[in-house]
């Protein structure tokens, strides 16, 4: 008989965690996994990624590795699995109607992170998992990242207790995995603030150097031109209304309104031509004859006047632009009309730039 | 012919077990519809995937290796790329 106790093994606690790829969601897995839990990271496709969006252009002149999924990229530096997730039609009309309201742009930054968050927790629940953890640090970012977002973020995701923000964590309340010992709360961090001096210092000490550079700068949402056009369209459109695909265009081309029903958009290179073309469908689209010309798409329908008007916009932007009338085809389906019209000038157009 | 893509280990003359076109679609959903396929196959199948979306070179690798997968390279024909994986043992 031995006199050896055979003790059974600990458990391996597993953390779920939400991975942009960005630093702090990279450092957040690493401190963890530095604790030796086990880490799955959760990647959300939200639809307003702006890597994502240069992909659908296809732009030949694009680097590739400046479009690649960054998530990917850190599950796979950090030796972790990474699910990618498709937030889809929930996700948009969250955008479209936040609860918890917007921030400078049309960003609905708190709502965002609830989405998410509770995904996960939704994940955990149906493959497992003891706890969530985000990349967060208190005090970063203004709308969702003050002590009082972070408590009413938690809070509204049913996951309290449970949501572990290991950069933040010893400025934080202690969740249960640091009260039931699953995690160490020693060895989590304390760091505050916009300054990224500590996470700098921290990816230099584990050797992580392939991150994009930290911003936030790569949502739609929180971009300015965007959100002119985004709240245009809530403006002009019953919010249950909007489609995915009006979003979708948002992203892309010159945009004008021209009466409160019609509204254009106007392709600005060969690549976003072909990307437009692609949401054609039954709509009015114009395109300068014998020429280099974009694709003018239509929502709306434009009466003659307005016909005329989208016409010399059209031709503005076409390689005809310097001459003194410019013909313009107008198609709809199988009806076509050709139009003959001077160029818009630059201040004209000015009153109808979205 | 198909060629073979630059920046990328030439794939063998694997023969697939399943092909997942993707062509036409946009960026995750490629990786989200392999995943989805991945986990219907057995270990060792190899997944052929259509795609002409030049960056799912570097990001279908990083998923393998992410993932526990065996990325073996790809094809390219024409605008499109074959990229071929065999499923491991997941982690």
């Amino acid at each position: 008989m031995s006199d050896v106790t055979e003790v059974p093994a600990r458990r391996r606690f597993k953390a779920i965690g939400l991975i942009s790829g960005g630093l702090d969601s990279t450092l957040a897995a690493r401190v963890l996994l530095e604790q030796g839990l086990e880490v799955v990271g959760l990647h959300f496709s939200t639809g307003f990624c702006m890597n994502d969006h240069r992909r659908a252009l296809a732009r030949p002149d694009e680097d590739p590795r400046r479009m690649r999924n960054e998530g990917l990229r850190a599950g796979a530096d950090l030796g972790i699995p990474i699910e990618v997730l498709d937030a889809g039609e929930a996700y948009l009309r969250m955008v479209l109607d936040p609860k918890h309201g917007y921030g400078k742009r049309a960003n609905p930054c708190i709502d965002c992170r609830i989405f998410m968050i509770h995904g996960a927790a939704e994940y955990m629940r149906q493959n497992g998992g003891d706890f969530v953890f985000t990349g967060e640090v208190l005090g970063q970012r203004p709308m969702s990242q003050h002590m009082q977002a972070l408590r009413l973020i938690e809070k509204e995701c049913g996951i309290e207790g449970y949501l572990l923000r290991p950069l933040s964590a010893q400025h934080l309340l202690p969740t249960m995995p640091e009260r039931l010992g699953w995690v160490d709360r020693e060895r989590l961090l304390g760091i505050t603030g916009r300054s990224r001096k500590e996470q700098m210092s921290l990816s230099e000490q584990w050797g992580i150097q392939d991150y994009p550079q930290p911003s936030g700068g790569c949502c739609f949402l929180a971009d300015e031109n965007f959100a002119k056009r985004f709240h245009d369209k809530r403006e002009h459109t019953p919010v249950e209304a909007i489609r995915r695909e009006e979003l979708i265009l948002l992203k892309v081309g010159r945009h004008f309104r021209l009466t409160p029903g019609v509204k254009i958009i106007v392709a600005r290179d060969e690549s976003e031509n072909r990307f437009l073309e692609r949401f054609r469908n039954g709509g009015w689209c114009f395109e300068a004859l014998d020429c280099g010309s974009p694709i003018t798409l239509v929502e709306g329908d434009p009466d003659e006047p307005t016909r005329r008007l989208i016409a010399a916009i059209t031709a503005r932007y076409s390689d005809r632009r310097h001459e003194p009338f410019v013909e313009v085809a107008a198609r709809q389906g199988d009806r076509e009309e050709r139009i003959l019209v001077p160029p818009v000038s630059d201040g004209a157009l000015q009153a109808y730039r979205l | 012919m198909p060629t073979h893509d630059r920046g990328a280990d030439p794939a063998p003359e694997v023969r697939s077990d399943a092909v997942l076109d993707t062509v036409g679609l946009f960026c995750p959903v490629p990786i989200i519809r392999t995943s989805e396929r991945v986990r219907r196959m057995q270990t060792g199948e190899i997944l052929e995937v259509l795609s002409d979306d030049r960056v799912i070179l570097i990001d279908m690798p990083a998923w393998c290796r992410s993932t526990g997968h065996t990325y073996l390279g790809s094809r390219q024909g024409g605008a499109e790329y074959h990229l071929f994986v065999r499923k491991g043992g997941e982690r």
